[in-house]
């Protein structure tokens, strides 16, 4: 099975293009957006941590070296399509237009944190494992329905794959046709769980057979295959060719949140190794140097303003105000049920007194 | 009821075919969805009818999987539509609890109010109809419970077709179950138009001086045949009340009867511990106390798994188990 799905590569770890298939649409202007855009995340990434370590926001959810698979898979969204990422994609979200600012209040615990921007069709992120794949798939078949060519991306990671909404959202998009790019990010490890451990297959991608619809396999910090084979995916659910499953074998460098110890259950030497070798920031960088489209100073200026923009965010973040706990009690429903009412007012009286 | 309305004698079963009905002429963006809901019309007829008048795009035959119903639905709902997905039986919904806990009940919540999710899941529950193990489940508490869904529970023809319109014209996720004892057990006049019964709002079905009955679903047919019994043979007047909606509860209804009679007896089929009756008693304590003459009473099914079919009768509160607690409580 593993033959019939080999690991699709434009750019290897030399930053060499060795599949010149989509070399005429690798333009320098495509490839600095591509670059910007993973340095952006990976800031945001850092930033956040260190946040973390500094107990300005609460645990965080950390994705470094996973940002080819996030950034060129939502790079190809057009405005109107639906994103369904789970905790770890911030990468993916930040890229498609959700606010830096909300993704940080996010993080510090506020409901705010869940809110997209006006018109961006960018749902909370997915906790429950797999169960965002169902709802992709109905956004996805209410589009189809609607007669639009918009669709829905999803983000689940390896571990997602032995849930039974992973298999039941494949198998539903599948009978409906429906226009959703099922985007899994094999990173390896499921919390501290191996792949295989998680599953005989050895590939996520030859899933897709048993629901006869497309599998790709990608090197998933290639950003070029990430992004030509995700918009490929994509084109192809709006022309109404239905679903594909893409597999983007990736690895995250860190824990599986602040709040665990990655070295209890692997080596933390193949992280290093692999910040050398596979990270998706550098081969880019090495390719950027090739063609000649490289300079320092460029970078530098380009992470200035990455900076300005991330401290800004965390400005907002900071300068937000204290969380409403009215939130809690004013969008349970629509018109608040007596219960709800009784409580909140308790609440507020409550809160009188204290003060 | 003006006479100017036109009526039909209908059951419960087909009551509710008659409001989705209704609802899906008015409305393009209603879809039905489920399993055997489209040619086979639902296990109970439920849907019967309805792929041949909307067809098969708008009344669709799921694949056999419950999350999957339930997660698309929430998809859909969130985008446009206004989905009603039929769980076959409400015991068939625990592979879907995940979908409707984590997300369809919290989804307004959470993006404060950016995406909502005004959906209906209709499920047929209850037992005392012979049906197979673990398709007689009644476990409404675990719904109600949950932040952020509403629990309608129908027990005749008329109510069942105002308070599934009702569900369908809300904003919010409606779990709207369906006692299957109740299915064709009657007929009543239904009219043929468009009405509503308001979610929340409960029935007093009797009016009488000396107890409260509160039921629903199929044990509001079991309290009102021991309101009658107890009646002719003790005396007793009951007042006899049908919930219809078991989140929000009508908490008016119920404090102002028992303010009346300082006595109770909650009848439900689901085990005891943990059940809504609970919440009944608890309600009571809050609002009526002091007006209380006797400790109110639950009669309820067992803690126990609802039995295979051959011994359900004994799991399941009667009228003669309504009537001792009644003497037992007046007699107090």
């Amino acid at each position: 099975m593993e033959t019939q799905f080999p690991m699709k590569q434009i750019l290897n770890e030399d930053g060499i293009v060795v599949n010149s298939e989509y070399e005429s649409q690798m333009t320098e202007e495509l490839t600095k957006e591509l670059y910007v855009m993973m340095l952006r995340a990976r800031m945001f990434d850092r930033k956040s941590v260190n946040l973390q370590r500094q107990g300005r926001i609460g645990t965080y959810v950390p994705f470094e070296g996973q940002e080819a698979a996030q950034v060129g898979s939502s790079l190809v969204l057009e405005e109107g399509d639906w994103m369904f990422p789970t905790y770890r994609d911030h990468g993916a979200t930040l890229t498609y237009g959700h606010s830096a600012r909300n993704l940080f209040l996010y993080w510090k615990g506020y409901p705010m944190g869940c809110v997209p921007p006006e018109g961006k069709n960018i749902f909370p992120p997915a906790v429950p494992i797999a169960s965002q794949l169902l709802h992709a798939t109905g956004a996805a078949w209410a589009e189809q329905m609607k007669g639009t060519d918009r669709g829905s991306i999803v983000y689940f990671g390896d571990g997602a794959t032995s849930e039974g909404d992973f298999h039941e959202g494949l198998n539903f998009a599948s009978v409906y046709n429906a226009p959703v790019v099922f985007f899994n990010q094999n990173n390896g490890f499921a919390i501290s769980v191996p792949t295989e451990k998680q599953m005989k297959s050895k590939t996520i991608a030859q899933k897709a057979v048993a629901y006869d619809i497309p599998g790709v396999r990608l090197d998933g910090n290639d950003i070029f295959v990430v992004y030509f084979e995700t918009k490929k995916a994509m084109d192809r659910a709006r022309r109404g060719e239905g679903p594909t499953l893409i597999e983007a074998v990736t690895y995250r460098y860190g824990a599986h949140t602040t709040a665990d110890d990655p070295s209890k259950y692997r080596d933390q030497e193949e992280s290093k190794r692999r910040r050398e070798t596979t990270d998706p920031l550098l081969r880019l960088e090495r390719y950027l140097q090739n063609k000649g489209y490289f300079e320092e100073s460029w970078k530098a200026q380009v992470e200035e303003e990455i900076t300005k923009e991330i401290e800004k965010a965390v400005e907002d973040m900071e300068a937000y105000g204290p969380a409403e706990p009215s939130d809690m009690f004013t969008h349970v429903f629509e018109t608040p049920t007596w219960s709800v009412q009784d409580q909140y007012d308790a609440f507020k009286a409550r809160v009188k007194e204290e003060v | 009821m003006s006479t100017a309305v036109k009526t039909q004698k209908l059951t419960m079963v087909q009551a509710i075919t008659d409001a989705m009905a209704t609802m899906m002429r008015e409305h393009d963006d209603i879809l039905v969805l489920g399993e055997d809901v489209g040619k086979n019309g639902g296990v109970f007829r439920a849907t019967d009818g309805l792929e041949a008048e909307f067809g098969e795009k708008r009344v669709i035959d799921t694949p056999l999987a419950e999350s999957g119903i339930i997660g698309t639905s929430i998809g859909l709902a969130m985008n446009g539509f206004r989905p009603i997905a039929e769980m076959q039986f409400l015991g068939f919904i625990y592979p879907a609890f995940n979908q409707i806990m984590t997300h369809a009940s919290r989804i307004r919540s959470r993006t404060l109010g950016t995406f909502t999710v005004p959906m209906v899941i209709r499920a047929p529950f209850g037992a005392g109809v012979r049906a197979p193990e673990i398709h007689s489940d009644s476990v409404e508490a675990l719904f109600t419970h949950m932040p952020g869904i509403k629990v309608v529970i129908p027990s005749n023809a008329y109510d069942a077709k105002g308070l599934l319109i009702a569900s369908i014209e809300d904003p919010d996720p409606v779990l709207f179950l369906e006692p299957m004892r109740c299915y064709r057990s009657h007929k009543l006049e239904v009219p043929e138009e468009k009405y509503t019964v308001e979610i929340g709002k409960g029935a007093r079905l009797q009016e009488g001086d000396d107890i409260t009955l509160i039921a629903w679903g199929a044990m509001v047919d079991v309290i009102k045949k021991a309101a009658k019994e107890i009646e002719e043979e003790e005396g007793i007047h009951c007042d006899v009340l049908d919930l219809r909606t078991l989140y929000p509860m009508d908490r008016d209804l119920i404090a102002e009867s028992v303010q009346k009679t300082g006595r109770a007896v909650i009848v439900h089929e689901a085990p005891g511990t943990g059940g809504v009756g609970n919440d009944v008693v608890s309600l009571i304590n809050d609002t009526s106390f002091l007006y209380m003459r006797a400790p109110i009473k639950r009669v309820t099914g067992h803690d126990t798994p609802v039995p295979m079919c051959a011994i359900e009768d004994d799991y399941l509160p009667n009228a003669d188990r309504v009537k001792q607690a009644i003497i037992e409580t007046v007699r107090f």
